[in-house]
């Protein structure tokens, strides 16, 4: 087995530094074979970090049986690093997302230039896993997101993830931007992940990203060992002929949470409560719509009116 | 958070939804605010004096945004969103969705739209009206502010979700205007806009005249995405300018340089590929690699 770490994109700083675009390749297998290849992606949004430990146990567990690597895994652990030094979502200096800035262009600003080289280097690739962490006022159950048009190419392989959760959505086009877009548009499968929350680690949901990607491995032919769970095995559930809800702030205040998240509740349990410090005041009880799953919950407890509080697995649709 | 408009109208039954002007979406807007307050002051003495057209209704709101402003933000200080990639919004939606679709259900039935916007990087543009290629457009209507350029640039993806867009797509004649600056005040840019302004509405017949003669306006030039060129850095470093929005150049002149952070020395000559006049000159100082640091519109 063979590791080397490599610059996908290297751009200079205005004052004495250089941004680098990192990824770390784990090769192993038959030289002469065609080897297949997996690409893990994070570290997009600067404030996302479950894909750190990810990245970091990915590589880990390849490096304690390196004869079971069969193929390419590349991981991108820092799509965009100065967000992730500076504790920032988007990238500094920019007030940029970069997840809407892809295919990127290589004459373009220097954040179409790093956009552009991480698709380059992506080519070739025969999946893609693209990690995300919410943002720092949800918390998400591990779940992929996947565009309804794509549906049908990614929906078995999401299922081998070991997620709790498959949404599949309805096109928007300002996803057309996103780093899963342009690589699937290009006939490279990839999958976005959702699980935890921004700027923490959620360790139980890390271990059970890892094995469902040690699990896709195996299925790929990239990885020869039996056993790849070390944590609970997982069954997915799909969103497809079911209503997703969306629970909004009725009133601004602060948010308490009572409903355990990622737990079945009945229609009118009480999901939470939205209060007012200054005199002491329940101002709103947040009751579940309907029976089904809460698979995202209000973490950041500061609302506003509007701001998301919950999104629940409904029924069928009606 | 309360968003204010103010309502103009020349009297008669049931009066025409005419003239929607929107000023700051965005917290760091202070010029497109300036701007709707010189609009604002001369409208009143302009209806005090009779004179704005009968069944016509003018309405000004100077920012959907007070909130940022108040925090010295530039988006929407919790979740750090714009208003501006929020339209047409949506009333169940997050806060900044539902902001969208209050103001946009309050001004999407006027006939004519006018946003008065700030451009993602930071710096000074020649004076222009802004439109999105959508098929709806109205560019000769456009020419009717008298600015020097009517710029009509090809959509993004992200673009669909802005005021003027979805204006647009309502079939009200929507006009997004430059006016050089955003953060800091510009007096004369404020002068500028409100002449604009009030010489589009006498032209449409929203106003018989103005409280006072207005100013001729100039020809515009019609210019598409093709006809205005960026010059970007090839290295990061230090932006000095040499010369700055309106002037003339030709093809090979010296516009700027970047220099070295430390020794000062040139990295960089920045030359003006074509000949025309300087459309956009970024603020500076720090630059990166690859960044639009001018634009000029192609002569």
């Amino acid at each position: 087995m063979r590791q080397r770490v490599e610059v996908v994109s290297s751009v200079a700083l205005p004052v004495d530094e250089t941004l680098e675009i990192k990824r770390c390749r784990y090769i192993g297998g038959d030289k002469a074979a065609r080897l297949k290849r997996l690409s893990i992606v994070t570290g997009t949004h600067g404030d996302e970090l479950e894909g750190q430990y990810v990245a970091f146990m990915v590589g880990e567990r390849i490096k304690k049986h390196p004869e079971l690597l069969n193929g390419i895994v590349d991981i991108y652990p820092a799509a965009n690093p100065l967000g992730i030094d500076s504790i920032q979502r988007g990238i500094p200096g920019f007030d940029l997302d970069m997840n809407r800035v892809f295919p990127g262009d290589s004459h373009g600003t220097m954040v179409d230039i790093m956009a552009g080289d991480i698709i380059e280097s992506l080519n070739g690739s025969d999946l893609v896993l693209d990690i995300h962490a919410s943002n720092i006022f949800l918390r998400e159950m591990p779940q992929a997101r996947i565009n309804e048009n794509m549906g049908e190419a990614l929906l078995p392989i999401a299922e081998k993830l070991n997620l709790d959760f498959l949404w599949v959505h309805p096109n928007a086009t300002v996803l057309e931007s996103t780093l899963c877009y342009s690589l699937n548009i290009k006939n490279i499968p990839c999958v976005v992940i959702e699980a935890g929350v921004g700027m923490r680690i959620t360790k139980e949901y890390c271990v059970q990203l890892t094995d469902g990607i040690f699990n896709i491995m195996k299925d790929m032919g990239i990885w020869l060992g039996d056993d790849v769970f070390e944590g609970k095995r997982h069954c997915s559930i799909t969103s497809e002929g079911r209503e997703i809800v969306f629970l909004n702030a009725s009133c601004s205040g602060v948010f308490i949470q009572s409903a355990e998240h990622a737990s079945y509740l009945k229609k009118n349990d009480v999901i939470g409560r939205i209060v007012k410090p200054l005199t002491g005041e329940v101002i709103d009880e947040v009751l579940a719509p309907c029976d089904g799953l809460l698979f995202t919950v209000r973490e950041y407890p500061v609302v506003y009116e509007g701001s998301l509080i919950a999104r629940m697995l409904g029924g069928s649709k009606k | 958070m309360r968003i204010t408009a103010y309502r103009f109208s020349g009297g008669g039954e049931n009066p025409e939804k005419t003239m929607a002007i929107v000023g700051a979406t965005r917290g760091n807007e202070a010029q497109q605010m300036y701007n709707c307050s010189q609009i604002i002051a001369r409208l009143k003495t302009i209806e005090k004096n009779g004179l704005i057209s009968e069944g016509k209704e003018i309405v000004v709101i100077p920012t959907v945004n007070n909130f940022s402003m108040n925090i010295e933000k530039r988006f929407w200080a919790m979740d750090n969103t714009d208003i501006n990639r929020m339209f047409p919004g949506y009333n169940l939606g997050e806060t900044t969705q539902r902001i969208a679709y209050s103001v946009f259900e309050y001004v999407k039935d006027f006939k004519y739209g006018i946003h008065f916007t700030s451009h993602y990087r930071p710096g000074r543009f020649i004076p222009h009206v802004r439109m999105m290629h959508t098929g709806y457009e109205d560019t000769e209507m456009a020419q009717d502010f008298g600015l020097p350029y009517v710029y009509v640039r090809n959509s993004k993806p992200y673009d669909t979700t802005t005021l003027n867009y979805n204006w647009q797509i309502w079939e009200t004649h929507a006009f997004s205007l430059y006016f050089g600056a955003t953060a800091r005040i510009n007096e004369e840019a404020g002068l500028m806009a409100d002449e604009t302004v009030l010489r589009f509405m006498k032209k449409q017949g929203i106003i018989k005249d103005a409280e006072r003669p207005l100013m001729e306006g100039e020809e515009s030039r019609l210019v598409r995405s093709r006809d205005i060129v960026s010059v970007r850095t090839a290295v990061s470093g230090v932006l000095h300018k040499s010369l700055h929005v309106n002037a003339e150049v030709e093809s090979g002149n010296l516009l700027g340089y970047i220099l070295d952070p430390y020794e000062g020395s040139v990295l960089q000559p920045l030359y003006s590929p074509v000949k025309g006049r300087v459309f956009f000159t970024a603020y500076g100082p720090y630059e990166y690699e690859g960044s639009m640091v001018f634009r000029i519109a192609r002569e």
